[in-house]
């Protein structure tokens, strides 16, 4: 890159920098849109005839436009309740998971007790577990309480909060002196005190944005309520989407089920969207740290 | 250091402390027993039995005969397989995902942008992508089948259909899906390196591809030790996409998983001894796996101190 041209004139090289730089944004720029290609055409197809996806010639461009397949799908009652019922897990989940996961985090940075590290370190090898080897086992257990009739299968296991978000605040929390704890101590704060008043409002920055990426993982999962919802009614938006696309497909009406899929997605979106910031800085702290 | 003694030593403001500490873990810990412990004691139970869910699992007791079977199931060691091919992902990745970043990594306007671009498809639903690109790959009318025969004139593979090129698609499908995040961390790993030392290296009188090998790549390592191990971990429990692609799980099964055939063999066919066995076999080889990466990541794995 450079050579000794370059280091001679400094003038020829910040040239020479600037059509570099134009020639690596246009690779990026072609990149970039090959990756969000099938998304575009996905959004395009929801806007076309059947007839028009299935014709031999490609084309981008719906034509005639068709924007009743989007009333089509939210006029279905399945799609409505799919949403309904996904956001009935996420509230409870979000709100009693992100409490007694902060609340864990606090005590496994600040707080002494015995049995800290055993347990920490029996969590941290949660992490590895397939999901797999405890689906089987838990769809027994939700079977045998009678709650595969409903959606507590998919609530209960958040609400005590999650590993990976517990391992994330912890880190968090590391670079928080310890002597706040002392000085609370002094003070004669109660440790739920220390908790709320302190470190909570310390990590609330590290766990919105933990508590976004649970809602989309939550949003997305589709594995645990295929297997732990037995009731059409109760069926969370993935799957009902899952569903679209094997009933629709038989006679063909792809444009209905890409505006489905292209709805199930705008949530996830937007979020990313408005905190792609904090989400990208989150992701980046707990790859490069380990 | 001796239990009873230490006992003896805490304070009162330390005993409750202690007491204080206990309780604030105790939900995560209840959830730890409730969904993970018990479930995989359960497992391993019902792993050596040949319970179907309904009877009595102890009365089926098997021993390690799922375990014996497993490795005489031709099934299981394809599926074993197609899982491992698909892990071919995994660099392509990586090489995709530090060849953008470093591209990224100049100071140019409106990257930004693009880095947005190539990250919607990691925080995109699964089921929604996945129904996507059986689209694309779709024989008769798929966006790439459009575009190869716009293109050449012929007809472009049966790309769902085929064994060999089920087994490319899904390894294109799942580097587009996971692209982003190799970029976004090779991009934080890079500007995590200092300046000084390309400065010193060029003074020196490397350049390009010597930089790159003896600077960058062994700087931006534990990224790639990242990568390796989530890409693993996550590789060998590869499921949603082949169930909403190939929902048959291929011609002659040359796109399931061993998640795919576990899933199967537990709430298809009942088996859930055998599956449990299955799924146990699973959690060995990723331990295994990953504990070697671990052992071996000191001859490789660099840090910038």
């Amino acid at each position: 890159m450079a050579n000794k041209k370059d280091i001679q004139s400094s003038g020829g090289r910040y040239k020479k920098e600037r059509r570099m730089d134009a020639v690596v944004f246009v690779l990026l720029a072609i990149g970039a849109v090959a990756m969000v290609f099938p998304l575009i055409y996905m959004i395009c197809a929801s806007f076309m005839t059947r007839n028009q996806i299935l014709s031999a010639d490609f084309s981008l461009i719906p034509n005639p436009v068709k924007h009743g397949k989007y009333l089509e799908v939210l006029s279905k009652p399945e799609f409505i309740r799919g949403v309904r019922n996904t956001l009935l897990v996420e509230v409870p989940v979000l709100v009693v998971g992100a409490f007694t996961s902060s609340l864990a985090a606090f005590s496994f940075s600040k707080l002494r007790f015995k049995g800290k590290d055993a347990i920490f370190l029996g969590f941290l090898a949660t992490m590895m577990i397939p999901f797999a080897v405890v689906m089987i086992p838990q769809y027994v257990l939700f079977t045998r309480l009678g709650l595969t009739n409903n959606l507590l299968p998919l609530i209960l296991p958040g609400l005590f909060g999650n590993v990976s978000i517990i391992f994330f605040l912890r880190q968090n929390l590391t670079s928080v002196p310890y002597e706040f704890v002392e000085a609370a101590k002094i003070d004669g704060c109660g440790y739920f005190k220390m908790y709320y008043s302190i470190f909570l409002p310390l990590m609330k920055g590290a766990l919105m944005t933990q508590v976004i990426l649970w809602f989309m993982g939550i949003w997305n999962d589709y594995l645990a309520p295929t297997i732990f919802v037995s009731k059409d009614k109760w069926y969370t938006l993935q799957v009902v989407i899952r569903q679209f696309n094997a009933t629709y497909a038989v006679n063909s009406d792809y444009p209905l089920i890409m505006a489905a899929s292209v709805l199930s997605l705008i949530p996830t979106l937007l979020l990313f969207f408005f905190f792609q910031r904090y989400i990208i800085e989150s992701l980046a702290i707990s790859g490069v740290k380990g | 250091m001796s239990k009873r003694n230490e006992k003896y030593k805490m304070s009162t403001a330390a005993r409750k402390e202690n007491r204080y500490g206990l309780a604030f873990v105790t939900p995560p810990f209840i959830g730890f027993c409730l969904f993970m412990a018990f479930p995989i004691v359960f497992a391993f139970i019902a792993s050596l039995t040949k319970w179907n869910g309904m009877n009595n699992m102890l009365d089926n007791f098997v021993g390690l005969r799922n375990y014996i079977k497993l490795f005489t199931d031709e099934k299981f060691w394809k599926v074993l397989l197609n899982t491992i091919i698909y892990m071919i992902g995994i660099p392509c990745g990586m090489i995709l995902g530090v060849v953008i970043a470093l591209g990224m990594n100049r100071k140019i306007r409106g990257i930004k942008v693009l880095r947005t671009m190539y990250y919607i498809p990691v925080i995109s639903s699964l089921v929604a992508v996945s129904i996507l690109w059986a689209w694309v790959f779709n024989y008769d009318y798929g966006l790439f089948n459009s575009i190869i025969k716009a293109v050449s004139g012929v007809h472009g593979p049966n790309w769902l259909g085929d064994e060999f090129w089920v087994k490319v698609s899904m390894i294109i499908f799942m580097t587009w899906k996971g692209l982003g995040t190799a970029i976004i961390l090779y991009l934080s790993g890079l500007q995590s390196i200092p300046r000084d030392y390309y400065e010193a290296a060029k003074i020196d009188g490397a350049s390009g591809w010597t930089l790159f090998k003896h600077i960058t790549w062994p700087l931006v390592s534990p990224v790639t030790f990242y990568l390796l191990i989530t890409g693993i971990i996550g590789g060998f429990q590869v499921f949603v996409e082949i169930v909403v692609m190939v929902p048959n799980g291929g011609l002659n099964y040359s796109a399931a998983t061993v998640v795919f055939y576990l899933y199967e063999k537990a709430f298809t066919n009942n088996q859930m001894g055998y599956a449990s066995a299955m799924a146990f076999v699973l959690a060995i080889i990723i331990f295994i796996v990953t504990a070697i990466n671990f052992v071996g990541q000191n001859k490789w794995v660099k840090t910038i101190d």
